[in-house]
């Protein structure tokens, strides 16, 4: 079966201004695609140019097969939900989720049976009277997001959908998109700037910085082995330690050196490694700097630092120490006995390090 | 020490607030009395004329302008509606004052529309060049009345429609568009871009959208483009006087005529009366709509 989604060499120029170059992304029936990255990546206008609000300058788009670079938004079989909710302000909740099966002369009986199941699906039936000015900020999107359901399209966009909700809604409504996708098996396209929103929905995560695509991956190769130092420092909370050290090949692997504040420089081996430059940055998240004890496995080396800052989060304590002239986060149990000032020994869990060129940016393992 | 230098202190405070409300109450009634005095200077020419169109012509010559009128007498107004004369005939201002009924209705609710559509476009549906076409439609608005008498006259003889009320309706159209342009276009800019895009979405067209999602929006702007455009066309005198003919008068030209054309004694209460019939439909514009004026001027300044 042909993609669901299939963007070739698209390119989008205003003017001489190149918005996004050379995106090439392909997805399957099913599967929930996260565009992800900082403000003005072009992620947001890469999703209107898949719904056919933006022409495209270069390339071709097709859903599910067919060349949709040059139909209009209303023949592209899509539903959108946008980060305003974009409700129409006149028209009361029934109106907003029937409008468009009304433009479209949808029988009036079908519109009911369908306005019924998204209502009672999304838990708005008392709602449908209102106009959208009488609902709270979670109620809309809910609205907005029955507006989308109701159609029963072969894509849904999302276009930040969940920025204007305050946090805690934000989080559940995040799981009620994941149970969605879920109980409808529906493919989705769903632009964020939040990595966590990424991490969590994501079948397959985009991403972009500058228009250009950075990488794809599931969220668990995005994570675990971003392909350069950008994708690295993006994708996750708190961000990756990106330590610069000195690599240096042996016999059996590569000894790398990562100088400490006062004192003598620590010393890793990689068994793994091979091949290194003499300059590296070194790739380690927080949770592979953990307390001696709690990670075993040959790729566990000891050394102790002394610590800036200690912040405790609940679950986890974050303790925050200098290495190679970097701050260094570590995350710890909550029972830890780290103290500002004081110096610990942290346990490195080599299994999951990333190496980057520190010019490039690029990942070298 | 505290208590020492606090316990006299506490007087004075309470003095002094004491002085500056009462300061306060002086230069309130200070504002009111001369807000007062202003509003009677506002409403005294309005107070002459009808005291005036209710006077018989007796009285005004031998009575004071400001007194009220001793016997009250509707004469005058019966003069003015259907008899008084406007040059050779003597119909009163009843058939003029249909006349700009006919071009006023017609010529506001066209003007209006076509701007709605005009501000609709330029300000959600971006194209090539359409902030060059609208400060050009700007640039329209401030094109004096002057400068276009005479292409005007030539263009509706071009159109066999000179000295007609079509034709006068088509002037003011054309002279609206720009000031109901701008009104509709700054309304519509202020609401975000998303709506049109959900719409183009859920499968709406242009015109759809206009109508089903723009238009039900638009009450306060509305409103105010009828007040601005009945005003205009109304109190119009200018191309009133000089695109018609007998018959296609409108009342503001026969209110000239009227006080302009009579001989022998000057019949005050009869121009009085006719120049208030002139003036009651825009007064009873704003009185309807003036609340959604304010509110409609002030709409796309403040972001709800």
């Amino acid at each position: 079966m042909a993609p669901i989604l299939d963007i070739r060499n698209l390119y989008k120029n205003y003017g001489t201004t190149e918005v996004l170059k050379d995106i090439n992304v392909s997805i399957e029936s099913g599967e929930f695609l996260v565009l992800v990255g900082p403000s003005g990546c072009g992620k947001s206008t890469l999703l209107n140019c898949i719904a056919g609000l933006e022409p495209i300058s270069g390339g071709t788009l097709a859903i599910a097969g067919e060349d949709m670079t040059d139909v209009s938004p209303k023949d592209r079989d899509i539903a959108m939900v946008f980060q305003s909710y974009a409700l129409y302000p006149t028209m009361s909740v029934a109106k907003n989720i029937t409008f468009g099966m009304k433009v479209r002369g949808v029988d009036s009986a079908t519109q009911e049976r369908k306005l019924a199941e998204v209502a009672r699906q999304l838990q708005i039936e008392p709602l449908l009277n209102r106009r959208p000015g009488q609902l709270s900020g979670g109620q809309r999107q809910r609205v907005a997001m029955g507006r989308a359901l109701v159609r029963d399209p072969k894509l849904f966009l999302f276009d930040e959908p969940l920025s204007n909700l305050d946090a805690k809604l934000r989080v559940e409504m995040r799981t009620e998109i994941k149970a969605l996708h879920q109980n409808l098996g529906a493919s989705m396209v769903y632009v964020t700037h939040d990595q966590i929103e990424a991490m969590t929905l994501a079948t397959k995560i985009v991403v972009m910085k500058g228009g250009v695509i950075q990488q794809i991956g599931s969220p668990s190769e995005i994570y675990n082995r971003p392909a350069n130092l950008f994708v690295a420092d993006f994708m996750g909370s708190p961000a990756m330690n990106l330590i610069p050290a000195r690599a240096q090949g042996n016999g059996s692997g590569t000894r790398i050196e990562i100088a400490r504040e006062g004192g003598e420089p620590i010393v890793l081996t990689d068994a793994r490694a091979r091949d290194l430059p003499e300059d590296v940055i070194v790739g380690l998240r927080p949770e592979d700097i953990a307390e001696p004890g709690f990670r075993h496995g040959e790729a566990v080396q000891e050394a102790s630092c002394k610590i800036d800052i200690v912040e405790p989060a609940g679950a986890d304590t974050y303790v925050m120490t200098h290495l190679g002239g970097k701050p260094v986060t570590a995350r710890l149990h909550s029972e830890t006995e780290a103290a500002p000032g004081a110096t610990h020994t942290f346990a490195f869990d080599l299994s999951k390090v990333s190496y980057f060129e520190p010019e490039s940016g690029r990942r070298l393992n | 020490m505290t208590d020492l230098t606090a316990a006299p202190r506490r007087p004075d405070v309470a003095g002094v607030r004491r002085r500056s409300s009462a300061g306060k109450i002086a230069l309130r009634w200070g504002l009111y009395a001369i807000l007062l005095v202003f509003a009677l200077y506002y409403l005294m020419p309005l107070f002459v004329m009808l005291t005036t169109s209710l006077k018989s012509l007796e009285e005004i010559r031998t009575g004071d302008l400001i007194a009220l009128p001793r016997e009250i007498t509707f004469d005058a107004w019966r003069t003015a509606w259907s008899e008084a004369c406007t040059g050779i005939q003597c119909e009163g201002v009843r058939p003029y004052f249909w006349n700009s009924v006919l071009i006023a209705v017609p010529g506001v609710i066209i003007s209006t529309l076509l701007g709605a559509v005009n501000g609709y476009v330029v300000a959600q549906w971006q194209f090539r060049g359409a902030n060059v076409i609208f400060a050009l439609m700007l640039f329209g608005c401030f094109i004096p009345f002057q400068v276009v008498l005479l292409p005007m006259a030539r263009l509706l003889g071009l159109m066999g429609i000179a000295g007609t009320i079509p034709g006068l309706i088509f002037v003011h159209v054309i002279y609206g568009i720009g000031f109901t342009t701008l009104f509709f276009r700054n309304y519509y800019v202020t609401i975000p871009s998303e709506l049109t895009k959900a719409a183009k979405v859920d499968g709406a067209g242009f015109l759809r959208i206009f109508w089903a999602i723009f238009l039900p929006l638009s009450l306060p702007i509305v409103v105010v483009s009828v007040i601005w455009q009945f005003t205009q066309i109304w109190n119009d005198f200018l191309f009133g006087v000089s695109f018609s003919q007998a018959g296609t008068q409108p009342v503001t030209v026969a209110l000239n005529n009227i006080v302009n054309s009579t001989t022998g004694v000057k019949a005050y209460n009869v121009d009085m009366a006719a120049a208030i019939i002139a003036a009651l439909p825009t007064l009873l514009v704003y009185v309807v709509a003036g609340k959604y004026f304010i509110r409609g001027l002030t709409a796309g300044s403040v972001k709800g």
